[in-house]
């Protein structure tokens, strides 16, 4: 069975149309895969009748002659998509045992297209972290150690149990949301691909709301094909999401194998930061050989606002995050702690249903919006978002057609070691990646090599807005010369 | 702006004027509430009309309801008011259990419609233009329900999402009756417009007032606001209670804590609610989950195209082609419907005639029995053909009535009732001369009288119409009776 849980997501799809195997074996083998590697945490919730029902209907499908693009595929959703009546938490304890009476729109396209729902991963509380530590249900542990050691590792966050499940042969593909690089974080840290679509390219309806101008859901796979496939059904205009854009979806597999020939490709140099691993430093320079020695020109370029990403990054999401949170106090759903009256209610249910990190942004992002704070902090911050954003037009205007850079600052880190004393360790994490979300636009993770303990290390692709297609043909060549990597079953 | 001195009141230290500023809050007309598709319905069970939005369920988006920023504009438009083609959706932050969101999406810093101005006709006869400093959209909260189990409070969704207009007038009037007036003419307005029913008793129309009270030419006096008053009569009760309220304490020497108050109309007096330093920091700040609401100057011009005649330009067409004063034409105006009413009956006819018939007697009649105009068991054909009947002579003016009460009561065609009834004037001089004959004979020293006293043939008309039933020709009876008493 293993053999099966080993496919890519392209394999199993041939696979399937040949009749090779059925739908229903594919999603047997992983489950169970899954139930052999609970020791890993990646999973909140599995779903072995439902993934069955799915599954046979998906065979059924097949035999008809009608199946969809994605007609078999079992998937990993992140807790954070609305699963109808299959329990949603977002991995908070406030959510309690909420089981929506929806679906969201991102997940009932991909069932549209015929996936099959192998269960719900773990994430950050509310999506609010990098390493996948504030879950409700406890962290995920990463399929990778480093070399020679049984420290556990995280898998990076807030997506993390979607990027382990991947990594760790879990799922043929996951579906995670990036805020602030809560897809190419993880998937970085696992050697898998991720990739943070245009603002507006999936529908934010039916997920749970962590900063709703910075929120996108995206795809994770083993390959950069794998990851294209899944962009084509999760993405499409949502008359539901008025931040939504109406523009067709593109075939992103065409764009698998694309010559990037003429492609002029910028190295950003503010992203070259005090403290960086020289072996980071080392894969950048190598991923910028690989795309030269493919036909593009690279270029230097200036992105001056950079440094003020991340402070900026953390006024606007909290920000947002302390009112989309508000709805959650023990009225009408999930955990209500009873108190002396409503606001005694309140208070007790909010103090213990939710963590200490989500907390913790709730009051930053209730300061920052404060009267006579507001200006100081929150205005402020979005004025900085509007530079960062002209930052990247200026360079896009200059013809430059994609930028490269490093994913994260280090490699995958052990479990307890960053952030106890201060969060703001933690927050550094996202230095390479909130830009993008603050400009709105598509990023990129793909593994491009080891660091010297043998953990996986990812570089960044950013494009231009819905050019989601470029980054699928740069990344791949990328994949095609540092090939993929594969944490050795310890679990 | 002066204020005339009638307005003033009269305080143990002098007299004092009053400063009051509304804000309106107007249900919008529309059959979906303003982000997402619940109804609007009123009266409907305890959380029959709330959609997954509007109970705030993770996840959920907001969508703007393109009817009620039509409706929006339009009210705009109907308040001469800037229209601005960009606004933006806040978000107003704070916990209530009737509030699902933990925020109301409103309009704060960029609201739909800026300054506007409404024209205002006092009872006193003065004519007062008030200043609108805005309009905005936003939602209205559920209904918290206390009084149904000891220690819970139940909530009800249905007005959740609701969309209201907030109409904020400048701080220009300056009486409870201007006050009045003013609500009176804006609820007109939105009625014509057809933007928001303005039924008070539904809760569809309600307003904040702020008052303060100050000695002429004095810079502004410290305000408070009384909540959510929804009648115009307990707008003015509200008024006059808080100026004397304030009044008296600046009299005492004290001084007036800005705060918010409730007005209780059972005891007709307004109480403290809350005070400013209770106030709520309300976080505002642009609703991430909405874009800008954007539309071009063609949107704004098409729909002002297609207004319906408002108040103000009815009533000055009124005076110019009815020949009707001032007042008579305001009177008609106020309701769309009576406007509608009166050009009916008046089209063709003497429509000063028209205008008494339905200021007074219809109008008179229908306050009576606490019916709308709508509802008039006398249509507008019925109530012309009563007129055309005066007019020719056929009945005279208080058989009119008469027989506006038989219509009004049993229904049918007014000619054909006079038919049957019998209730044609006698214009037959005969018929006149034999009664007059009869009651001289009778009442000789009367007669007598009468030659001496010219005034006493009143007696004699009465006599006259007494016998015949109130139909006899007065006019008729008035000549033939000079001649015979030789006048």
């Amino acid at each position: 069975m293993d053999e099966l849980t080993s496919l890519t997501l392209a394999q199993a799809r041939t696979g399937l149309a040949k009749k090779d195997f059925t739908a229903v074996e594919l999603a047997d083998a992983h489950l169970a895969a899954m139930e052999r590697a609970r020791a890993l945490n990646a999973y909140v919730l599995e779903t072995p009748e439902r993934a069955s029902a799915m599954a046979k209907a998906a065979d059924a499908r097949i035999a008809k002659g009608t199946a969809g693009p994605l007609e078999g595929i079992p998937l990993a959703i992140k807790d954070l998509f609305a699963t109808e009546n299959v329990r949603t938490t977002a991995c908070s304890k406030i959510l309690g045992d909420f089981s929506p009476a929806y679906e969201s729109s991102v997940t009932e396209n991909l069932w549209r297209d015929g996936a099959v729902l192998l269960g719900k991963t773990n994430n950050d509380e509310f999506a609010m972290g990098s390493s996948n530590e504030t879950s409700a249900f406890g962290p995920v542990i990463s399929p990778w150690r480093r070399k020679g050691s049984n420290t556990p590792l995280v898998p990076g966050g807030s997506s993390g149990g979607s990027a382990a499940a991947v990594a760790a042969n879990l799922a043929l593909g996951a579906t995670g949301t990036d805020t602030g690089g809560s897809i190419r974080q993880p998937a970085s840290f696992t050697g898998i691909v991720g990739i943070k679509p245009t603002y507006g390219r999936c529908s934010r309806w039916g997920t749970v709301a962590f900063a709703s101008s910075l929120d996108q859901a995206g795809p994770f796979a083993r390959t950069v094909r794998d990851t294209a496939i899944l962009m084509r059904s999760m993405a499409g205009y949502d008359e539901k999401d008025a931040t939504s854009v109406d523009t067709p979806v593109p075939d992103y597999e065409a764009a698998v194998g694309k010559s990037i020939k003429g492609m002029r490709i910028g190295i950003p140099k503010q992203y070259r930061i005090d403290g960086m691993p020289a072996e980071i430093e080392t894969l950048w320079q190598q991923g910028g050989a690989w795309l030269k020695a493919a036909g593009a020109e690279l270029v230097e370029v200036s992105l001056p606002h950079t440094k003020y990403a991340l402070p900026a990054y953390y006024i606007v999401a909290p920000a947002e995050a302390s009112s989309n949170l508000a709805r959650y106090d023990g009225v009408r759903y999930g955990l209500r702690v009873p108190g002396q009256d409503v606001n005694g209610m309140y208070e007790k249910t909010r103090a213990e249903g939710f963590g200490p990190e989500v907390r913790r942004r709730i009051m930053i992002g209730t300061y920052v919006l404060s009267a006579g704070y507001y200006d100081a902090y929150y205005l402020r911050a979005q004025q900085v978002r509007t530079l960062i954003k002209k930052d990247f037009e200026d360079c896009f205007n200059a013809g430059v057609d994609a930028m490269l850079t490093p994913a994260t600052p280090s490699a995958a880190f052990g479990i307890g070691e960053k952030g106890k004393a201060d969060p703001v360790e933690m927050y550094l994490n996202d230095v390479f990646t909130v830009t993008v979300n603050m400009a709105g636009l598509p990023g990129i993770a793909v593994p491009a090599g080891v660091d010297g303990q043998g953990l996986p290390l990812g570089l960044q692709l950013i494009g231009r807005p819905f050019d989601e297609e470029a980054l699928f043909s740069l990344a791949h060549v990328i994949e095609k010369a540092a090939g993929t990597f594969h944490p050795k079953s310890w679990w | 702006m002066s204020t005339s001195t009638s307005k003033l009141i009269r305080g143990a230290t002098g007299d004092w004027e009053v400063v009051i500023g509304l804000e309106v809050h107007a249900q919008v007309t529309s059959h979906a509430k303003l982000f997402s598709g619940a109804s609007t319905e009123f009266g409907g069970a305890p959380n029959a009309h709330v959609s997954l939005v509007d109970a705030a369920m993770p996840g959920m988006l907001p969508v703007i309801n393109e009817e009620c920023v039509k409706q929006a504009v339009r009210t705009g438009l109907g308040l001469n008011a800037r229209i601005n083609l960009r606004s933006v959706f806040d978000r107003k932050n704070y916990f209530y259990p009737d509030l699902p969101q933990g925020y109301q999406i409103s309009q704060f810093k960029s609201p739909i419609v800026g300054e506007g101005e409404v024209v205002v006709d006092v009872p006193d006869g003065e004519t007062v233009t008030i200043g609108i400093e805005r309009l905005h959209l936003e939602q209205d909260a559920g209904k918290s329900i206390h009084d149904q189990h000891p220690s819970m409070s139940y909530v009800d969704l249905n007005r959740s999402g609701v969309a209201l207009m907030e109409i904020v007038s400048r701080p220009d009037l300056r009486s409870s009756e201007e006050a009045k007036a003013y609500v009176t003419k804006l609820r007109s307005i939105l009625r014509y417009l057809g933007t928001c029913d303005g039924d008070m008793e539904k809760g569809s129309l309600r307003a904040d007032v702020n008052v303060s009270v100050r000695k002429p030419g004095d810079p502004l006096g410290t305000r408070c606001e009384i909540k959510n008053v929804n009648s115009i009569r307990f707008i003015g009760q509200a008024i006059e209670h808080e100026a004397r309220r304030q009044i008296d304490i600046l009299e005492e020497g004290g001084s007036i804590v800005q705060e918010t108050r409730l007005f209780d109309p059972d005891r007709g007096e307004t109480r403290s609610m809350r005070s400013k330093e209770e106030a709520h920091d309300y976080r505002y700040f642009p609703d991430p989950d909405l874009l800008p609401l954007e539309f071009d100057q063609a949107y704004v011009d098409e729909l002002k195209a297609h207004l319906p005649e408002l108040p103000d330009d009815k009533k000055a067409r009124f005076a110019r082609d009815f020949a009707l004063s001032g007042y008579d034409a305001s009177v008609l105006v106020a309701e769309r419907a009576t406007a509608e009413f009166f050009e009916a009956v008046a089209k063709g006819r003497d429509a000063k005639a028209a205008a008494n018939w339905v200021i007074n007697e219809l109008t008179g009649r229908l306050n009576k029995e606490g019916k709308e105009i709508s509802s008039s068991p006398v249509s507008s054909g019925q109530l012309g053909a009563i007129l055309d009947l005066v007019h020719e002579q056929t009945i005279s003016g208080k058989i009119a009535k008469d027989l506006f009460e038989i219509v009004w009561t049993e229904g049918g065609d007014p000619r054909a009732l006079v038919e049957a009834r019998g209730l044609k004037q006698v214009t037959d001089v005969g018929a006149i001369e034999r009664m007059i004959d009869e009651i001289v004979a009778a009442n000789p020293d009367k007669a007598l009288q009468a030659k001496e006293k010219p005034a006493v043939i009143g007696w004699f008309v009465g006599q006259v119409m007494k016998s015949s039933g109130g139909k006899a020709n007065p006019q008729a009876v008035n000549d033939l009776l000079k001649r015979k008493l030789g006048i």
